[in-house]
């Protein structure tokens, strides 16, 4: 007998949610197969067999949270030879633990006109249960549909948030044991219908939260402001983006502060640095982070070695990243590994921010609103186009000095981006 | 609050909106000296006289086109169609002329003109006589229509209509002018465009218009006896449409089921069905359905009639598959 582990399929995984098995009890498994579908804090992640052999057990659930290194399931190997005395018991448990397939009754479908040998194409869901899952952070493809056809509906979905609440409950003995918030503070006498309501966290925001909590905690946090010119940024871009027509790429912006950022940290690798078990780790590599809303929370997708990179490969790197963070087909491996984080909300018309240095990393940098604004140039006002920074540094890692020759160097590359192209 | 019939409301109506009104006049076939084919206009020739209860020739073209000068010279005529079949004689002049004059003419002239005509199947009179062809006018911008389902949304509508600058269609059913229902002495006018939800729930929207409305109300109430919730909507308005007050229910309930008293293809529940995909796809559990007649030119023999039409039993049955798809009901 083997034990199927829950593995670790990302360098932050402190634990991972089951979302679907693809094998049941009973199962042949091969060396290679798909066993079951795990959900991390940073996307979801089919987890192969190692072993080959049949699935004895399951042993989590799909919906439960489990900690790296737990068991999920049992694996019967070929060399066992104890097959009758191995877990008599396992079996019998198994067939009662298994979904009753009567209660699945199908609904009688209409008479099809012709009947074309069924082909399952995708996942049968209503708009409503898709909404839902959506807002929820659940994997649609991890509830079984018990509408028509194995529709997913809304009751479907509902059972699986309230199962997943409960594996969720019942993997957490751990949770601080403060005075429990029964009632929040803000809550109106219990008959009020407009009592709070419950959200479920997604895995995302949960890790998210934690780690925030971590950084704001541990790491020291000072934060140096600058407003740039962005005359010249705005000139170069456009003149990339006519040359680059031809090409379809479209650089944007915050492309540019990614690349500039790149090169700055290329020459300042004091910033480019983690502090980590009493000590400070200079990295060889600039992988850029850039935050990126999505609907299940905030993801950083990174653009690996942008250094090394020229601004149109970023511009092409940057979009498919968020296009894949948005439609969740990220892999961990897009989420990993940044030695700096960009944050822009500049299109959302904040003018300037501060933002939470992203753990393990140095630094983070926010950047506001590129607006017109009025200046003082030359002892005259003028309005020129300008963009406000704000670099959030951990103080363990560098000085106020360290942190302004940096953003000195950002300054000044963006404020002459040619810099940036030669 | 008096109860009176569907009938007996649009009758006082008329009376008082004759009163109220100098310019108010009434033509017809036989309204006045027979007192109106279903007796809508019973002593009112009497009362006022025939220079504002006039009779005409069986000439539908004419009589509706004479209405549209008169209302276009200020006058507010009321003009009754003996049924709705009839007013296809008429088209020209309601669909070329009525609603487009203050259009085509820089809004130099409104046609303060108000139509009142029943239409119904289920009263054994032939294919050609037992039509519901409001979905001709609904299509048509520059008209408004309306379709009242209880006696009092009748009197409200009728005065909302007498009072409105714009051509004004009201539908009346054959199979209501017999129901009962209190109606307000208050003079209640009603506002044009609006739906109503006319039962609240939270399982299912259940749209309907005329007599379709009480249908569902009789299908919701079969529902309520299992504990499930079902909200009507009465369309009240077939144009302009609301289509918010639409969204909003599905978004609340997840479903919807439309019911109406027409041909399904290209039907009106056509109309409501793409309003919903379009507003509140986001919310939708289960496809939207619709209940409607057979298509087929209405028979005459009555066992065949009242198959063709739709039922309580129709309508229910098209409800409980759909709850049954959301696992609403049979989970």
């Amino acid at each position: 007998m083997t034990e199927i582990l829950m593995p670790r399929l990302s360098d932050t995984m402190e634990e991972g949610v089951i979302a679907t098995w693809h094998k049941r009890p009973g199962d042949e498994v091969a060396v290679g197969d798909v066993l079951v579908d795990i959900e991390t804090d940073k996307a979801l992640m089919e987890h192969t067999s190692y072993e080959a052999g049949t699935l004895v057990r399951i042993l989590a659930e799909e919906g439960a949270t489990v900690s790296i290194g737990a068991p999920i399931g049992i694996l019967r190997t070929g060399d066992d030879g104890d097959d009758a005395s191995g877990e008599p018991t396992a079996d019998a448990a198994t067939a009662a633990d298994a979904p009753e397939p009567a209660a699945v009754a199908p609904e009688p479908a209409p008479a099809p006109v012709t009947a074309p040998e069924p082909v399952p194409v995708g996942i049968r869901s209503s708009p409503l249960a898709r909404r839902l899952a959506r807002e929820h952070g659940l994997d649609i493809a991890a509830v079984s549909g018990t509408g028509p056809g194995g529709r997913v509906v809304r009751a479907d979905i509902e059972r699986a948030i309230k199962t997943a609440a409960a594996a969720a409950r019942a993997a957490e003995p751990t949770v601080p044991s403060a005075p429990p918030a029964a009632t929040p503070p803000t809550a109106p006498a219990p008959q009020d219908v407009r009592r709070p309501r419950e959200v479920e966290l997604g895995r995302l925001r949960k890790v998210a939260a934690a780690r925030l909590v971590q950084s704001k905690q541990q790491a020291p946090h000072f934060y140096l402001r600058r407003s740039v010119d962005a005359e010249s940024l705005l000139a170069f871009r456009a003149d990339a983006n006519c040359a680059l027509r031809q090409a379809g790429v479209k650089v944007s912006v915050n492309d540019l502060v990614i690349k500039a950022c790149a090169t700055a940290l290329r020459r300042h690798p004091e910033v480019n640095a983690s502090y980590a078990d009493d000590r400070l780790w200079w990295h060889d590599a600039v992988h850029i982070g850039f935050a990126a809303a999505t609907d299940r929370g905030l993801l950083v997708p990174v653009i690996h070695d942008a250094d090394r990179m020229s601004v149109s490969s970023v511009a092409t790197a940057s979009r498919a990243l968020a296009e894949a963070a948005r439609a969740g087909t990220v892999s961990a491996d897009q989420l990993s590994g940044g030695t700096f984080t960009v944050s822009n909300l500049g299109m959302y018309g904040v003018d300037e921010f501060a933002a939470v240095v992203n753990p393990p990393q140095a630094a983070i940098l926010a950047v506001g609103a590129l607006r017109e604004r009025a200046v003082v140039r030359d002892g005259a006002l003028a309005v020129r186009n300008t963009v406000e920074l704000c670099l959030s540094i951990d103080h363990r890692v560098c000085d106020g000095a360290t942190g302004a020759a940096f953003l000195s160097t950002l300054a000044e590359l963006l404020e002459n981006p040619l810099m940036l192209a030669v | 609050m008096p109860v009176m019939t569907y009938r007996q409301a649009l009758r006082e109506t008329l009376r008082e909106e004759l009163q109220r009104d100098p310019d108010v006049l009434l033509i017809g076939e036989e309204i006045g000296a027979f007192e109106g084919s279903y007796k809508i206009t019973e002593g009112l020739l009497k009362e006022f006289g025939p220079r504002r209860v006039r009779d005409t020739p069986i000439a539908e073209e004419g009589f509706v086109g004479a209405a549209i000068g008169a209302a276009m010279l200020g006058l507010r005529p009321i003009v009754e169609i003996m049924t709705i079949n009839f007013s296809l004689l008429a088209l020209d002049q309601i669909v070329n002329h009525a609603a487009k004059i203050y259009g085509m003419f820089g809004g130099q002239t409104s046609v303060p003109l108000v139509i009142r005509t029943p239409g119904g199947g289920g009263q054994q009179l032939g294919a050609t006589h037992s039509q519901n062809i409001e979905l001709y006018y609904s299509f048509v911008p520059g008209l408004k229509v309306l379709a009242p389902s209880t006696p009092a949304e009748a009197a409200a509508m009728l005065r909302a209509a007498v009072r409105d600058d714009d051509p004004v269609l009201l539908l009346e059913n054959l199979g209501l002018y017999n129901s009962r229902g209190q109606v307000p002495d208050t003079a209640e006018v009603a506002e044009i465009g609006r739906a109503a939800v006319v039962r609240p729930g939270r399982d299912l929207t259940l749209i309907g218009y005329s007599r379709m409305v009480s249908v569902a109300l009789q299908v919701a109430e079969r529902f309520a006896e299992s504990g499930v919730e079902i909200e009507v909507v009465d369309l009240r308005s077939l144009r302009p449409l609301d289509r918010a007050t639409l969204v909003e229910s599905v978004r609340r309930t997840g479903c919807a089921v439309v019911a109406e008293d027409d041909w399904l293809t290209y039907g009106i529940g056509a109309e409501i069905a793409a309003t919903i995909q379009e507003g509140a796809f986001d919310h939708l559990d289960a496809p939207v359905r619709r209940v409607a007649m057979a298509e087929v030119p209405l028979p005459y023999a009555k066992p065949l009639e009242l198959a063709a039409l739709p039922n309580v039993t129709d309508l229910a049955t098209v409800v409980e598959q759909t709850l049954r798809a959301t696992r609403r009901v049979g989970a």
